[in-house]
Parts: structure tokens; C-alpha cells; sequence
């Protein structure tokens, strides 16, 4: 595989020839990935291509088979998700998965929980310090609600809040977490054209506003072409092409991968 | 999409005004929450606290026998039993309530609290004399007397600590499997106790004799001049004593778990019950978090197994039957997970029925009711009775007596959430194998 590393130092999170196998089963195979700072990086392939899967290893919900996975200059493959997510690695999942009897405020005060302190004897004496934190916390939670465009629903209760504004406090919650990376599963499933054009312009202006770095598992070819430094294509686990969005438009295995063989000829 | 929302939002809340108008609830209600704020948040649960502490007060002016249907009153006594077990199901709540873990074993966290104050406020150990700070205890005697106070919270801690070990190996477990191994804790403590008279020669637990007597807690000399008792068990008014104070243990247990529940620790914990997975993938230490839900549960299970040992001055193996950790639970369905209110409410009423409430309602409709060739005796079918009110409530009101706040509103408003779904459906459909493979099978590795 001819590899074309497009920045060797900066790099947030380097993935080093990580396989996922499930039995039989190689989900992802030797697999190496960069992720430079501040950078929009989009994962692309089939359906079933390792893309989710290789996200869970990123995020330690699966356990790699081999490889290693170093996020800002620390060994994380073995580590559990919450550690990850301590050191900056937010996510959001590809089937909705909020706290759904929870309030979308406690959603991503949820979300705050390895940046704030209190702790049981302070919470039950309700220590001045404490209290202030608790206060503090909601007083952000709340803009960042309004920064995902979430408006007068604070109070509800995230199930019952619409298909979109269930996606857009996903991002809240995982943008509570205060990642250096943003791991985006398929936001814009479910939309349509209109709320998905709002949701990319949502997070142009994340990356504009926030020091993050985005990695973006995404199908409409139109929303990863349009703001993606760089493409990553899988197919079968394997990574099959990576480059400028542009290169990847013409790549010919590319092509195959999705229309299959002699659909370019 | 906001709009078809907004419309169908007005609709519902225009019919369900109409429908509370009917009632008459309206205006009921209406004029609660014209109320100052802290009247309603404080209000009815000081009013029923005031009750509570007067009643062995106004307990002799209640008619006694023949009141129809519960026949009597509960005796004093009768209330110190009802209400530490209310304590244990409040602190049950925390572990099923809040954190989902389905608890199968809370028994044994009862037996560890009521063995502990066995071992450090009885005669047990003979072969010692240790006296700190007890009062009513001849300072000749033999054994380990520390002040029942002290014992009190050595045992809550000790019993944490017991929750901790317990929790370790076993909430690595999800779901029904976590259940099982609890099931099995809850059985192997009662047993131990049973069986460790004779631990190489040494006997630690007395067997199935249990351990007896256990001191009484007391305020000695020190209390005298501020009008305290000196000893409960040498006061004769012992009962109400121990009412009181079971009274003020219970309200200590309900203002913790509140703040618990309020603060950082309890929102992680409802986040584990909502989503496991998403929990740790928001940060959430899930073994960490879960064994503080466990430790706290035993916590308060602890203090009320040490509390009701000294009460009834004694620990035996056989109070600690599995029975109990499903009575306790049943208070904790009856009142609704995770809701402090209907969890007491639930606990003092089926304390009650199983303290003398069955026996009580028997015998007032053998006297009334039933003509005397057909007198029945009620307290026999007394699990029958539980299995039917478990029943009937998950038929009739799954939420609890008193669902909590969350819970209650998903019902109310449940219709909406439905509203953008088909959407998610369609697109569903044929993301459905990766999305499958991708997060609900998802194991972490807490």
C-alpha cells in the first residue's frame, strides 16, 4: 500500500497498523491512520467497511487484536473509554445514543463529568466549592446548547426532543467532554438536505471557533468533499485510498469500491 | 418540521388541560402551585416528618382495635422495625434506583451491619474486655462494648467496605448476570454467619444462636444535663427513644440520598442506567462509579442492619433470609425506581404489612367479614399477597406509587417523542447491519 503521510509531526492521534479482528472475522485490518491538529479528517466506504469499528477502537469500546493507538503523545490502546475521553477524544454515535430520561441539560452536564471535581462529601455537606462548580457547570452547558443551536429545550427530556435536535445535542454532549478531537459518526444520517447543509456549516464553525480536529465517518459525498482536508476510503478493513478530496473523486479503486468493477469505463 | 412539532406540542397540552378541568384537579392544583416556592418543596415532607415524631404521642388517643380494615394502629415498636426497613430500601433505591444494578443481595450488606454491631457491642468475644464510650454495660463485663453511635458508623463503613469487595468481581456484570452473582452473595453472607462458630476453634459468630444481647446506644453521664437518656435499653421508654432515632436516621439517609442524586456522582450514575456504553464514552470511570453506588447502598444498609440489631438486641442467621432482598426490593418497584418519595411510601406501607399490617387485616375481617366456620389467617399468604401487588402494579402503574420526576414526564409527554421517527427508520433500514455491528453489541471494557 503506498502510503503518502500528508504531515508527519502535529499529528493528534496516530493509529499504527491497528487490526480489529471478531472471530474469524477482520474487521479491520492493519490498519494506519493519521489524524493531523486542527484538521477535518473524513472516513468513507462501503457499508460494513470497519469505519465504526475503527472508530470503537479509537475510543476504547473495542479492544484492538494488534496495533497501537497514540493520541496526543500518549499510548492509548489499552486504555478504557472513559481514560480516553479524559485525555480529549469526545464521540458521538451513529445510532443516537443520548441519555434518553435525562434532561438535554444533564445530558451534557453528563458530559462534563471527568472536567468537573465534586466529589461525595462535598455534594452531600454542599460545600460552597462545590456548589459553585455545580452552578458554574450549568451556566456552560447551557451556552453550549445554544452554541449546537439547541433553543428553549434545556429542560426537556432528550427522548423527546426532535430527530435533528436529538443529533445536535449529541455534538453538545460530546463537545462538553472539552475534546481535542471530535469523533462524528454519521451526523447527518437521518437529515434532510436542508438540516444537513445547517449541520455542516455548524461544524465549520466549530473548527473555526474550537482548537479541534474532526474525524468524520460520513456518507453523503457531497457534506465530505466539501469540508475534508483529507479522505480516508475503506473497504473490507483495508484502507484503500487516502488523499485530498479531489484525488479521491478519481481514484479508480475508489470507484470500483462503491460501483464496483468497470463502472468507470 | 419545528411546526408540525409545535402544532401537535399545543394540541396535546390543550387536551390534557381539558381533561384536568373535568376532574376538578385543576384548580387543586392551581392553587398548590400558587404556593411560595419552598412551601411546596418543603412542605409536605416536614408535615408528614411532624407526624411522624409525635406519633407516639398521639398513638393512645387513636381508637385501638376493631379500626376498620387495618384493625389497629402500629405499636411504637412496630414503627422502629417499619421504618429502619424503609431506611434499607431507601438505601437499595441508590443501587437499583439510580445506577440500574439489579441487586439481588442486599441481605447481606443487612447482615454485615447487624454482625458488626454484634461483634463490637455485645459479649461475644469473651476472651477480651474492651469498654469505649458504652453506657448501660457493667464495666466488669466481658467483650467489646464501644458506643452503639460509634458502632453505628463503623459498621455503615465496614459494611461499604463489604459492598466494595462484593462489587469488584461482580459489577463487571451487566443485567441479569450481575443479578445472579448478587443472588448468590446475598445467600453465601447468611450462610457463612450460620456456620463460622468455629473457625479453627474460634467462634466468631455464635452459629445459628446468634449473637445476643447487644447493647443499647445511650448518651450516659455526658446527656444527663442536656435532659438525654442515659441508656435506652434502661429507660422506660425505650421504644419511643429508639423511634426517634430511627426517625432521624431514616431523614439523614433521604437528605444524602437527595444530595447524592442532585450532585456530579448522581447524574453519572442515571447516565449509566440510561446507557452504559454512552456513559463511558462521556467519561464515566463505569467500575469506579458503579462500585460508589454499591458502596453508598451498603452504606445505609449497614447502619440499619446495626441499628435493628441493637433495637431488637440481638443477630441471628435466620433473619437474613433471601426474602429480605426481595421484600426490599418489592418496596423499591411498588414506590418507583429511583424515586425517594414513593420508595418510603412503599417501604412503610409494606413494612408494615409484613411487621403486623397482614396479621392486623386478618384479623379484622375474620371479626367482621368472614363468618366464624370460615375464618382465614391472612398473614399465611402474605407472599401471595406481595406477588399480587407486584402484579397489579406493573399492570396498572409500572412508574411506581410515586414515579420519579424523569419517569413521570416521559409518560405524560411520551406521545412526542415519536414525532420525527419515521425518518430515522427509513434511513435506518439499511444502515441497520453496520449500525448493529458498530455500538449495540458494544462491550467495554469498564
Amino acid at each position: 500500500m503506498t502510503e503518502r503521510p500528508l504531515s508527519t509531526d502535529g499529528d493528534l492521534l496516530v493509529a499504527a497498523e491497528v487490526r480489529k479482528e471478531f472471530g474469524g472475522l477482520v474487521a479491520v485490518n492493519d490498519l494506519t491512520f493519521t489524524i493531523p491538529n486542527r484538521s477535518i479528517v473524513s472516513l468513507i466506504g462501503p457499508n460494513g467497511a470497519g469505519k465504526t469499528t475503527f472508530f470503537n477502537t479509537l475510543t476504547g469500546l473495542y479492544k484492538v487484536t494488534d496495533g497501537e493507538i497514540t493520541f496526543d503523545g500518549v499510548d492509548v490502546t489499552d486504555k478504557p473509554p472513559h481514560a480516553i475521553t479524559k485525555l480529549g477524544v469526545g464521540r458521538t454515535f451513529q445510532n443516537i445514543r443520548l441519555f434518553r430520561q435525562m434532561t438535554a441539560l444533564e445530558n451534557v452536564l453528563v458530559g462534563m463529568h471527568s472536567r468537573l471535581k465534586g466529589g461525595i462529601i462535598g455534594s452531600v455537606l454542599g460545600l460552597p466549592r462545590v456548589r459553585r462548580e455545580e452552578h458554574e457547570a450549568e451556566g456552560r452547558a447551557r451556552e453550549l446548547l445554544r452554541f449546537a443551536g439547541l433553543r428553549n429545550v434545556d429542560e426537556e427530556l432528550a427522548e423527546s426532543l426532535s430527530y435533528g435536535d436529538q443529533r445536535r445535542l449529541e455534538v453538545a454532549r460530546a463537545l462538553a467532554t472539552e475534546p481535542k478531537l471530535l469523533l462524528l459518526d454519521e451526523p447527518t444520517a437521518g437529515m434532510n438536505p436542508q438540516e444537513t447543509t445547517t449541520f455542516m456549516n455548524f461544524v465549520s464553525k466549530l473548527r473555526e471557533e474550537q482548537p479541534i480536529a474532526i474525524l468524520l465517518i460520513e456518507h453523503d459525498m457531497k457534506v465530505v468533499m466539501s469540508i475534508s482536508d483529507r479522505v480516508t476510503v475503506l473497504d473490507y478493513g483495508e484502507k484503500i485510498a487516502e488523499g485530498a478530496p479531489q484525488e479521491i473523486q478519481k481514484d479508480e479503486r475508489v470507484i470500483e469500491a462503491y460501483l464496483g468493477k468497470g463502472a468507470n469505463q | 418540521m419545528a411546526r408540525r412539532r409545535d402544532r401537535a406540542r399545543g394540541a396535546m397540552r390543550s387536551y390534557r388541560s381539558q381533561a384536568a378541568q373535568r376532574s376538578g384537579m385543576h384548580r387543586v392544583r392551581a392553587a398548590w402551585n400558587r404556593l411560595p416556592e419552598p412551601v411546596r418543596r418543603f412542605g409536605p415532607a416536614l408535615l408528614v416528618l411532624i407526624v411522624a415524631v409525635l406519633y407516639p404521642y398521639y398513638l393512645s388517643s387513636l381508637p385501638t382495635g376493631n379500626v376498620p380494615l387495618i384493625y389497629s394502629f402500629p405499636s411504637v415498636r412496630s414503627g422502629v422495625t417499619i421504618i429502619v426497613f424503609t431506611m434499607m430500601a431507601v438505601g437499595l433505591n441508590v443501587v437499583v434506583g439510580y445506577c440500574g444494578l439489579l441487586d439481588l443481595g442486599y441481605v447481606a450488606f443487612y447482615a454485615i451491619g447487624a454482625y458488626t454491631a454484634g461483634w463490637l457491642a455485645s459479649g461475644q468475644f469473651q476472651q477480651v474486655r474492651f469498654h469505649f464510650g458504652s453506657v448501660g454495660v457493667s464495666h466488669s463485663a466481658q467483650g467489646i462494648h464501644i458506643s452503639l453511635w460509634l458502632v453505628l458508623i463503623i459498621a455503615a463503613l465496614v459494611t461499604a467496605a463489604g459492598g466494595i469487595l462484593i462489587g469488584l468481581p461482580t459489577l463487571r456484570l451487566r443485567g441479569d448476570y450481575l443479578a445472579i452473582v448478587t443472588l448468590g452473595f446475598g445467600e453465601i453472607i447468611p450462610q457463612f454467619v450460620r456456620n463460622a462458630d468455629s473457625l479453627h476453634g474460634f467462634d466468631l459468630t455464635h452459629g445459628t444462636f446468634g449473637i445476643s444481647p447487644i447493647d443499647s446506644p445511650g448518651f450516659g453521664n455526658a446527656g444527663s444535663h442536656l435532659g438525654l437518656p442515659a441508656a435506652y435499653s434502661q429507660s422506660f421508654s425505650a421504644d419511643k427513644l429508639f423511634y426517634w432515632t430511627a426517625v432521624a436516621l431514616l431523614l439523614l439517609t433521604i437528605v444524602i440520598c437527595i444530595r447524592l442524586r442532585d450532585s456530579r456522582l448522581g447524574r453519572a450514575w442515571i447516565a449509566i442506567r440510561e446507557d452504559e456504553t454512552a456513559a463511558g464514552a462521556m467519561g464515566i470511570p463505569l467500575m469506579r462509579t458503579k462500585t460508589w453506588a454499591y458502596a453508598i447502598g451498603a452504606f445505609f444498609g449497614g447502619a440499619a442492619g446495626a441499628y435493628i440489631a441493637s433495637f431488637n438486641s440481638g443477630a441471628f442467621p435466620s433473619q437474613f433470609s433471601f426474602n429480605i432482598s426481595v421484600f426490599l426490593l418489592c418496596m423499591v418497584i411498588l414506590g418507583g425506581m429511583g424515586s425517594i418519595w414513593g420508595v418510603v411510601i412503599a417501604g412503610a406501607i409494606l413494612s408494615w404489612l409484613n411487621v403486623e399490617g397482614l396479621a392486623n387485616i386478618g384479623t379484622w375481617l375474620n371479626d367482621n367479614i368472614f363468618p366464624a366456620s370460615h375464618q382465614i389467617e391472612v398473614a399465611k399468604y402474605q407472599f401471595g399477597i406481595y406477588g399480587v401487588i407486584i402484579v397489579l402494579m406493573m399492570m396498572f402503574r409500572p412508574q411506581g406509587l410515586i414515579p420519579e420526576a424523569r419517569r413521570k414526564r416521559e409518560i405524560e409527554e411520551g406521545t412526542r417523542g415519536s414525532m420525527d421517527e419515521p425518518l430515522y427508520e427509513m434511513r435506518g433500514a439499511d444502515e441497520a447491519g453496520a449500525g448493529e455491528r458498530g455500538s449495540a453489541g458494544a462491550i467495554p471494557r469498564g
